[in-house]
């Protein structure tokens, strides 16, 4: 079979299923995120024992919304430079400060900084609010399911969802070692499901995120269905999105950020 | 120049072949795909190439194993920071496919799609002269479903969120087109070297 060559996309054989083709949702300012700024450091809230909550005060931060992450970069005497990505963990508000929750990486050049040297005070540079596909709004039901600090940006969304006092239904499955481990863990309301996967607290099980766990929430979705959010490991992120695709989530309303 | 206070960073040599803001991941290589990993079976991809040619033709692996054997030996680099040396890809050229199909004289650039919907663009000068590649090898074994197995694009020279897994086709164009990404805030090109990471770079 022959076909016949046009000036546009589209003609001869049909294109494959695109179930992926999520249009942006979020218009991304290019300019704010092309233009680093200085942040400063104002205070440091440990969350566990590996894991620290870091505020800055950013006076021309355009604002964000749950889900984004900004890219943060470090500069030695020398002119070296480290860059990183982070999710941003506050929700979105007016006060010209924004939070980073960051693990301490083994070795980490940037993160080791942070759990090291910093203190308030300090300044660094970041740029952002960057990309718009990890990020919900708040305008439809939402589905999340984090490991470790996957739950970062999933937090954000918490943290929106209640101080704007949404009704739209969000629920949280969030996955730690142990009840040590679990970052936030004394913020999580109604809303959230913990999974020890190590060491639970006496009467909780012990085991991974199960489709146990993501069944009854894809039996009885709330109205227009759920817009699922996957956040964590790659080895996380390929269980926890084959738990939800198994259970009948829609792979087009699934969106997933992964860390290596 | 804003240094930070106390930052020294990793004790470090000059690592040629490091773009800049980039860091070396070692013997890692991260998955950082935003979507549900598609279960392809190799029987099943097809590669189309369209759009502005002579005549769109289809592949099949089988197909596709036919054309002259290439593959990219060198290094990739990641927009979201990591780089990873000396990484090896077994496939095609993506000029014996392009040859075969004949781009026609208004044809500028690409939309590369993947099976499952995923879309990047790409200058077609990027893609021809030995600087593109559809592999189904990494490192002589068969490319993981997470990595884009049965068989991805690799434009090594670019970030590689332009090497496209799961490719199913490229569809030429007379002129650019965002893709996913390049319509959620990065470059349209993404050039390393010149850190085009985001819109505005």
């Amino acid at each position: 079979m022959t076909e016949t060559a046009t000036h546009t996309t589209g003609a001869g054989a049909p294109a494959p299923p695109a179930r992926f083709a999520v249009p942006g949702r979020i218009e991304v300012n290019g300019r704010v995120a092309g233009t680093w700024q200085t942040a400063t450091l104002t205070g440091i809230r440990r969350e566990t024992p590996r894991a620290s909550t870091f505020r800055f005060a950013v006076p021309g931060w355009a604002g964000h919304l749950p889900g984004q992450h900004l890219m943060l970069r470090l500069t030695a005497e020398d002119g070296y430079r480290a860059q990183r990505h982070y999710s941003l963990a506050s929700a979105p508000d007016d006060s010209g400060h924004i939070e980073l929750t960051l693990d301490r990486v083994p070795d980490g050049e940037v993160s080791g900084w942070f759990h090291t040297v910093a203190r308030p005070g300090d300044e660094i540079e970041v740029r952002g609010p960057l990309s718009g596909f990890f990020a919900w709004p708040g305008d439809r039901p939402a589905l999340l399911l984090g490991a470790g600090s996957g739950v970062v940006p999933l937090m954000s969304m918490v943290r929106h969802h209640r101080a704007r006092g949404l009704t739209v239904p969000l629920r949280l499955l969030v996955s730690a070692r142990g009840p040590g481990e679990l970052i936030y863990a004394d913020e999580f309301g109604a809303e959230t499901t913990p999974v020890f996967t190590r060491t639970a607290p006496a009467g909780a099980p012990v085991g991974r995120l199960a489709s146990a766990h993501v069944a009854p929430l894809l039996a009885e979705p709330p109205a227009g269905g759920w817009e699922a959010y996957v956040c964590g490991s790659n080895a996380f992120a390929e269980h926890a999105s084959r738990l939800l695709v198994a259970a009948g989530q829609p792979v087009d309303r699934i969106r997933i950020e992964r860390f290596g | 120049m804003n240094t930070t206070r106390g930052f020294t960073g990793r004790p470090r040599a000059a690592r040629p072949g490091l773009p800049p803001g980039q860091y070396d991941a070692g013997d890692d290589w991260p998955v950082l795909s935003a979507e549900v990993t598609p279960e392809i079976a190799p029987a099943d991809w097809t590669f189309r190439v369209g759009g502005l040619v002579a005549e769109p033709r289809t592949w099949d692996l089988a197909g596709a194993r036919l054309l002259p054997a290439s593959g990219y030996a060198g290094d990739i680099h990641c927009v979201t920071g990591w780089s990873k040396f000396g990484v090896r890809f077994g496939g095609v050229s993506l000029d014996a496919f392009l040859d075969a199909a004949g781009p026609l004289p208004s044809a500028t650039h690409a939309v590369a799609h993947a099976h499952t919907g995923y879309t990047a663009n790409l200058p077609l000068a990027d893609l021809t002269g030995g600087r593109a590649w559809i592999v189904w090898e990494y490192d002589g074994q068969p490319l993981a479903p997470e990595h884009g197995g049965p068989a991805r694009l690799v434009v090594p020279h670019l970030y590689f969120w332009k090497s496209v897994k799961w490719i199913a086709g490229l569809e030429l164009l007379d002129h650019d087109e965002p893709g996913f990404w390049e319509q959620n805030g990065y470059h349209a090109r993404g050039n390393p070297w010149e850190e085009q990471r985001y819109s505005g770079d």
